[in-house]
């Protein structure tokens, strides 16, 4: 590896050589996606969920797609979703959109200290939901904000969170959008990577030990499944059978790093499944008609005790990693666009407006409408106060919670710090 | 230079004198870090030498032990502090014993850099301070600078020394020096009274402390961020304190403590990580141990609170100006 590597060794065998993967388009490079091999939707086969895991290998390599290039919905995988339902998944997309670009602005404005959009990811969060029953227990990481969008969780609540005000579920202690409500199902996102991974295995083994008929859902990034905790969970998984949905959600970029720095350029997300013998799919994380149906899939495998689902989700991270992060300085500044798959909302739009469910008038003025709906429940939150502005908890809730009762020492330490604020004239 | 800039030409000049550094770690590569202390290095030293890696804390430090077996000088970052604790298990377990447990044939001249402590509105999950759990492991060093020029001077000396070092960049003065109140502006280190640093090869020894201020009525012991919160804390409230920055915690310069507080007869000492089994529970004992019948009065810790760092609230939890005062008053008062 050093300099001189090649006088180490041996001098009758060839020198080895380290590989780093290369991304294929950094800064001023013009993307173009030839080598992204996007399947024809309707083609892939759509094996029965009480499916031997052995049997649908193949499905970790493939693509399920269901909308067309023309957005017509075709192939096995159709879940045939009413209009109604299908004009909900894509006004719960369109308002996480919306909801996001409001915070994100509010982060810019100095209203709170971070923000993370999921931008042309919404449907991995959205559909998945609503192939999912409201009290199935939701394992997220910080870009899925779309699973309490699509529960109708009030977005004034998910505010009071973002700017850690005094009206903040989680008391002003969490990082803004790392979201926890038992009620909502969803458990207490973590900055931690892939933590949730076992903690949703370990849920859903529970559930089934009780024999419940809850199942658990979690996600996780394709970068998050090089730690170590991804393939604990899909261990347990494996041997106990957990009815479990486990979503990759591979939107190409890990911060900085593309998604071969893990694993990817060597093989699928999707396919990490096979080697535990969990069932595992390759999905248009882009065509919410494909993540709804295979989503589905996946609950009706874990609510009849036939196992896991690891399903990885293809899609495309089409803002920066978060307000902390400048894309441009790593990837081509025109990959979003590029990107073959297109855009969840503009794909679901053109497939309802084709069943004639759907016009760009209707579509235009829902997006004023929940721009409006956005704006005006951002204003109820600040009433309640946006951070280090003053309306936050009172200061002794930083005590509280650390255990169930106060010990001494905690006790001790709140009254210094009330001491220490007398002292200050605050 | 700023500190981010110290440590990024320590790792330079490192990477050029010495074939065998290696530098990896998570965006660390092309990008050059989330916090840009590796920019530029890739593209000059080459993509083997300095690489990105997976998502994987203890595949970072469990490559880098088997790097440092081969017999590289593995440079691995993890990208805050909070995020250590996957790999622990192949630090504290494997990296910390090796050379005690193969006599002697494995040395592990790993150095471990990783940008810590709070004061940032990070949340939980950006802002802890771990050193204590490092210094209870035998076998590890723990270096953590204050200053551009200790930054640079002690990663060389911890990236050459035969041992593993954890090397915590406190983040909070990665761009100038913080004097404890929030609400005023920062200062650049370029504007403050610094020694320049060098552009070349020095080095700042591992286990020396800096007597940053000398006085006679009380020491203080402080290292990272607070050393600067310490300093203009005395300064403000005009007492004749001996402020002691520690600069490595393990091994300890205990000579300089012992000194220092046989002087004063007093002590207090600051740090940002829970107060419980903090550092400070350790330093306290040795004083004792060393020092008991020249101390005046009882020795003081001054701590973040036993809570997980709580985002909203951070400034009621950093140990600032007024817990600072309130224990220097303590120990002052007869
Ligand atoms: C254990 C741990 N290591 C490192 C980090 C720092 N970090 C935060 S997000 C991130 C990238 C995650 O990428 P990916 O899993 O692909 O998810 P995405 O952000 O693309 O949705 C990293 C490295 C962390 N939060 N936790």
């Amino acid at each position: 590896m050093s300099e001189s590597s090649s006088s180490l060794g041996r001098p009758n065998l060839p020198p080895l050589s380290l590989h780093v993967p290369e991304p294929q388009f950094r800064p001023g490079d013009e993307a173009e996606f030839v080598s992204v091999e996007v399947l024809a939707a309707g083609i892939t086969p759509r094996p029965d969920s009480a499916a031997d895991a052995g049997t649908m290998r193949d499905m970790a390599y493939g693509l399920v797609r269901v909308l067309d290039d023309a957005g017509v919905a075709v192939g096995a995988w159709d879940p045939r979703l009413s209009p109604d339902l299908l004009r909900r998944i894509l006004r719960s997309m369109a308002l996480t959109r919306a909801f996001d670009e409001r915070m994100f602005r509010a982060q810019r404005q100095g209203k709170t200290s971070f923000y993370m959009k999921s931008t042309g990811e919404e449907a991995v969060a959205v559909a998945a939901t609503y192939a999912l029953d409201r009290d199935d227990m939701c394992f997220p990481s910080y870009r899925q904000q779309g699973i309490l969008i699509a529960r109708d969780w009030p977005i004034v609540d998910m505010m009071n969170q973002i700017y850690s005000n005094r009206a903040d579920r989680l008391k002003g202690r969490q990082l803004p959008i790392m979201y926890s409500t038992k009620e909502g199902a969803f458990f207490s996102i973590s900055g931690n990577l892939a933590t949730q991974y076992p903690q949703a295995v370990g849920w859903a083994m529970a559930s089934a030990a009780k024999g419940d008929t809850r199942i658990a859902a979690t996600w996780c990034g394709e970068g998050s499944t090089a730690e170590g905790d991804f393939h604990s969970a899909c261990m347990f998984a494996t041997v106990y059978r957990a009815p479990v949905i486990m979503n990759v959600v591979n939107n190409q970029w890990a911060i900085s790093s593309f998604a071969g720095f893990a694993g990817g350029e060597a093989t699928t997300f999707a396919a990490r499944a096979v080697g535990y013998g969990i069932a595992g799919l390759r999905v248009d994380g882009n065509d919410p008609l494909a993540v709804y149906a295979a989503t589905a899939w996946a609950a009706e495998r874990a609510r009849t005790n036939k196992g896991p689902t690891l399903i990885e989700h293809f899609t495309y991270r089409a803002e920066g990693h978060s307000t902390s992060d400048d894309p441009g300085a790593y990837r081509s500044a025109d990959e979003a666009t590029k990107w073959p798959l297109g855009d969840p909302i503009a794909r679901l739009k053109t497939h309802l407006i084709g069943l004639g469910e759907w016009d760009e008038d209707r579509h235009a003025a829902q997006d004023v409408e929940l721009a409006e709906m956005v704006k005006a429940a951002q204003k109820e939150a600040e009433k309640n106060g946006i951070l280090g502005h003053g309306l936050h908890q009172p200061f002794d809730t930083m005590f509280e919670d650390v255990f169930e009762e106060m010990p001494w020492h905690l006790i001790e330490q709140r009254d210094q710090m009330r001491d220490e604020r007398k002292a200050a004239g605050v | 230079m700023n500190m981010i800039e110290a440590i990024n030409s320590a790792m330079d000049v490192c990477l050029a004198r010495d074939p065998d550094v290696t530098v990896l770690g998570e965006d660390i590569g092309f990008f050059g870090g989330v916090f840009r202390a590796t920019a530029g290095l890739q593209a000059k030293h080459g993509k083997t030498r300095v690489f990105d890696t997976p998502i994987n804390e203890c595949g970072i430090i469990g490559v880098a032990v088997g790097m440092a077996a081969y017999g590289l000088r593995p440079v691995p970052e993890i990208q805050f502090a909070d995020y250590i604790y996957p790999g622990l298990d192949q630090l504290v377990s494997e990296a910390a014993r090796l050379r005690y447990r193969s006599a002697g044939e494995f040395v592990m001249p790993i150095t471990v850099r990783s940008p810590f402590g709070g004061g940032i509105f990070g949340g939980q999950t950006h802002s802890q301070s771990p050193e204590a759990m490092f210094t209870h492991v035998a076998g590890l060093k723990t270096v953590i600078p204050s200053n551009p020029y200790d930054a640079k001077g002690l990663l060389i000396a911890a990236i050459e020394d035969n041992d593993p070092v954890i090397f915590f960049e406190p983040k909070r003065i990665y761009n100038g020096p913080f004097d404890g109140h929030y609400d005023r502006p920062v200062q650049p280190w370029s504007k403050v009274e610094t020694p320049d640093v060098p552009e070349g090869h020095y080095t700042v020894p591992l286990g020396k402390a800096a007597v940053v201020r000398e006085g006679a009525e009380v020491t203080v012991l402080a290292f990272g961020t607070m050393v600067h919160v310490v300093r203009a804390t005395v300064e403000e409230k005009g007492i004749d304190a001996e402020v002691i920055d520690l600069r490595t915690l393990l091994p300890l310069d205990i000579e300089t403590i012992e000194t220092s507080v046989k002087k004063t007869g007093r002590c207090v000492i600051v740090h940002e990580a829970t107060r419980t089994s903090g550092f400070g529970a350790e330093l306290a004992a040795l004083i004792q141990e060393r020092c008991f019948y020249h101390l005046e009065a009882p020795i003081q810790r001054v701590t973040g609170f036993d809570t997980p760092y709580p985002h909203s609230l951070e400034w009621a939890y950093f140990p600032g100006p007024i817990r600072i005062g309130t224990a220097l008053d303590l120990v002052l008062k007869d």
